[in-house]
C-alpha cells in the first residue's frame, strides 16, 4: 500500500506544479512526463526482463508514425488515430520478438540496433509519404481529442499527466503482479525458471509487446501533443535515451525512469546553451554511470534506504 | 557509356570501399575475437583518424606527400594510443562484461564524435593525395576489322587509388604473418582460445586486451588515413563504416580473419554495384536486415565454423 501511496504523490505533485509552474518549465515538465511513460516502457524489458534492447525507437517512432500517418493519410480523429498508433507498435514489437528472442545477450542487442536502423531507413526510403527528414506537422484542427484542443498548454500538460500517470500505475501493478516476478526471476536466472516448468519465451514476448506498446503510445503521444512527426524519433539517438534515462534514474526501479529523464532533459537543455555538441553530456553520461553508478539513482535509494522499494 | 565500361568502373570503385572496409573490419573482429567486446566506437576511431591526418598534412610544409607519410604514421599511432587509455580507464574497470561494455563504447561514440565536432567543427575538409596521377583504362570492342582497343570518355582510375588497394591487401597480410607467424600474436590467440588458461601460464591478459583494443582502434585509423584524400574528413563520417564493418564481421563470422576479409570483399564490391543500379537507401536497408538475420538464424557467420 504504502508504494502506491507513494507513487500517487508524485502524481499529485506534478499536478500541482500544474498551477504553479512558469511557462517555460511548464512546457519541459509535459515534454518530460511523455518521454517518461517512454522510458518506463523500455524499463520493463531492459530493468525487469534484463533484456537490453538498442532498437527501442523503432517502436517509438512505430507509435508516432502509426498515428501521424493516420492523421495525415487516412484523415483519422485523434483517438483511433492514437489507437492505432498502439496497435502498429504492438504489432511490430511482436514481429521483432519472435525473431529477437531467438537470440541473447550481445546478439539481441545488435538484432534490435539493426532492425531499429532499417525501421529508420525505411522512413528514410518511403520519404513521399512520411516526409523523410523533413517530417510534417500535425494542424491544430486535428489534434482536439473529443472536443479538447490538445495544442493549448494546460490541456497539454493534464494530457501528459494523464498518459504518465496510467504508465507508471500499471507498471507498478505489472511488476508486483505474478506475471511481473516471473520476469525479474528471468532476469536473474532463465535456466532455472524454465526448469520451475515457466514459459520463458511466452514471458519475454509478452514483455517486449507490453514495452514496445507502451514506447509507441508515448511516441504516438509525443506526436499528437507537440504536432510534429519526423525521421529524427526513430534514429539511433532516440534507441540510447531510454537507455540512458533509465540507466540514470535506475534499471529496475518504477520511479527510476522519470527521475532519469528529468534530470538528462535538464543536463541536455542546459547544455545546448553552451555548445552545439550537447551529446557529449549524453556520451560522458553513459560511461560513467556504467562505471562508477549501474544501480542508478533510484537503485541506491533502494539499496540504502528502502530495500522494498518496487 | 555502354554497361561494360561501366562495370568496370563500378568494380574498381567497389575495390576500394572493399579495401578500406576489410582492414577497419579486421580491427573490430581482432577487438571481437580476443576480447569478446562489441566496440560500437570503432567507427569513431576512423573519423579520428582522418581528422588527424587533415590536421597532420595541414600543419606540415612542402610537398603533400611529406604530410601525408606523416599521417599514415601518426594518426594510427595517436589514435591506437587513445584506444590503449580508453581501454585501460573505462572497459577494464568494467571487467570486460560484455553488455556493460557496449553501453560504454556508446557513451564512448558520443564523446569522441562530440569532442571533435567542438575542436575540429562541422567543415569537411580534404586531404591532398602525395601522388594523382590520371589513368585510362583501355576497352576492346569489335568493330568492322575485328578487335580493336578504345579509350572510352570517363573510364579511367587514379595511381593514387590502385595504391590503396595494393597498401590495404599489404597491411592485411601483415596482420595475417603478425597473428599466425609471430610471438605476439601467438599470445594473442592464446588469449582468444582461453582467457583462463593464457592467465594461468602466465601471459599479461589485461596487456594484451589494451594492446589489442588499441591495434583494432589503429587498424580503422590507418584504414581512414588511406581512404581521406578520396573522400573529406568529417566529424559524422564514423557511422558508415561502422554499420559497414558490422554487417562484414558478422556475416563473415564473428571473430574470423579469413571471414572477414572476404566478406569485406564481397560487401564492398556489391556495395559499389547495387548502388549504382538501385538507391543506396535501398541497399542499405537490405544489408542491414540480412545481417539480423544472419545473426537470428546462422550466429556463427555464413562462412563460420572456420577460427583462426
Amino acid at each position: 500500500m504504502r508504494a502506491y501511496a507513494i507513487h500517487a504523490g508524485l502524481l499529485a505533485i506534478l499536478l500541482a506544479l500544474h498551477f504553479t509552474l512558469p511557462a517555460y518549465h511548464h512546457g519541459n515538465l509535459a515534454r518530460v512526463m511523455v518521454l517518461a511513460s517512454y522510458a518506463m516502457g523500455y524499463n520493463l524489458l531492459f530493468g525487469y526482463t534484463g533484456l537490453l534492447s538498442l532498437g527501442h525507437a523503432l517502436f517509438f517512432a512505430a507509435g508516432m508514425y502509426g498515428m501521424g500517418l493516420g492523421i495525415q493519410h487516412l484523415g483519422l480523429s485523434p483517438a483511433p488515430a492514437l489507437l492505432l498508433g498502439l496497435a502498429s507498435g504492438a504489432v511490430v514489437s511482436g514481429l521483432l520478438a519472435a525473431l529477437a528472442l531467438r537470440t541473447s545477450g550481445v546478439a539481441f542487442m545488435i538484432v534490435t540496433l539493426m532492425f531499429a536502423q532499417a525501421g529508420y531507413l525505411t522512413v528514410l526510403y518511403f520519404g513521399e509519404v512520411t516526409r523523410g527528414d523533413e517530417g510534417f506537422v500535425i494542424q491544430q484542427a486535428q489534434r482536439v481529442l473529443w472536443g479538447v484542443d490538445l495544442s493549448a498548454e494546460g490541456n497539454r500538460y493534464i494530457a501528459a499527466l494523464l498518459l504518465f500517470g496510467t504508465c507508471l500505475m500499471v507498471s507498478l501493478w505489472l511488476v508486483r503482479s505474478a506475471f511481473g516476478r516471473v520476469l525479474v526471476a528471468i532476469r536473474e536466472n532463465e535456466d532455472r525458471v524454465r526448469m520451475l516448468g515457466y514459459d520463458v519465451f511466452a514471458h519475454k514476448l509478452a514483455a517486449m509487446m507490453i514495452s514496445g506498446g507502451m514506447a509507441a503510445l508515448a511516441g504516438a503521444a509525443y506526436g499528437l501533443l507537440f504536432g510534429y512527426v519526423g525521421a529524427t524519433f526513430a534514429s539511433v539517438q532516440y534507441s540510447i535515451f531510454p537507455l540512458l534515462w533509465v540507466l540514470l534514474g535506475g534499471a529496475g526501479t518504477v520511479l527510476g525512469p522519470f527521475i532519469g529523464t528529468l534530470f538528462m532533459f535538464y543536463l541536455i537543455d542546459l547544455g545546448s546553451d553552451l555548445t552545439t555538441a550537447y551529446m557529449l553530456i549524453a556520451g560522458v553520461a553513459l560511461v560513467l554511470l556504467t562505471l562508477f553508478a549501474p544501480q542508478g539513482v533510484m537503485g541506491e535509494v533502494r539499496r540504502r534506504f528502502w530495500r522494498e522499494l518496487p | 557509356m555502354e554497361l561494360g565500361p561501366y562495370l568496370v568502373l563500378a568494380t574498381l570503385e567497389g575495390a576500394i570501399t572493399a579495401a578500406v572496409l576489410a582492414l577497419t573490419a579486421v580491427g573490430l573482429s581482432l577487438v571481437f575475437g580476443v576480447m569478446r567486446v562489441v566496440n560500437i566506437a570503432h567507427g569513431e576511431f576512423f573519423m579520428l583518424g582522418a581528422v588527424l591526418a587533415w590536421w597532420i598534412a595541414q600543419s606540415v610544409a612542402g610537398h603533400p606527400a611529406i604530410g601525408f607519410a606523416l599521417a599514415l604514421i601518426f594518426a594510427p599511432l595517436l589514435v591506437g594510443a587513445l584506444a590503449v587509455a580508453a581501454d585501460m580507464t573505462i572497459l577494464k574497470r568494467l571487467n570486460y562484461d560484455p553488455e556493460r561494455t557496449i553501453v560504454a563504447t556508446i557513451g564512448l561514440l558520443y564523446i569522441i564524435q562530440q569532442l571533435t565536432l567542438m575542436g575540429y567543427g562541422p567543415d569537411a575538409r580534404p586531404v591532398e593525395a602525395p601522388f594523382n596521377t590520371r589513368l585510362a583504362i583501355p576497352w576492346f570492342e569489335r568493330g568492322a576489322e575485328g578487335w580493336q582497343m578504345i579509350w572510352p570518355w570517363g573510364l579511367g582510375t587514379t595511381t593514387y587509388k590502385l595504391a590503396v588497394i595494393g597498401a590495404a591487401a599489404m597491411i592485411l597480410c601483415a596482420v595475417w604473418a603478425l597473428m599466425t607467424r609471430s610471438r605476439i600474436g601467438l599470445v594473442m590467440r592464446a588469449t582468444q582460445a582461453d582467457r583462463e588458461m593464457a592467465l594461468a601460464f602466465g601471459i599479461p591478459v589485461e596487456r594484451v586486451y589494451a594492446l589489442v583494443f588499441g591495434f583494432g582502434a589503429a587498424l580503422a585509423a590507418l584504414a581512414a588515413v588511406l581512404i581521406v584524400p578520396i573522400q573529406q574528413a568529417h566529424y559524422l563520417m564514423g557511422g558508415d563504416p561502422l554499420l559497414l564493418s558490422f554487417i562484414v564481421v558478422i556475416i563473415g563470422g564473428l571473430g574470423s580473419l579469413p571471414g572477414t576479409v572476404l566478406a569485406a570483399v564481397l560487401i564492398g564490391l556489391s556495395d559499389g554495384i547495387i548502388s549504382v543500379f538501385f538507391s543506396p537507401t535501398l541497399a542499405k536497408i537490405i544489408a542491414t536486415l540480412l545481417v539480423a538475420l544472419v545473426l537470428v538464424f546462422r550466429p556463427q557467420g555464413l562462412f563460420g565454423g572456420r577460427r583462426t
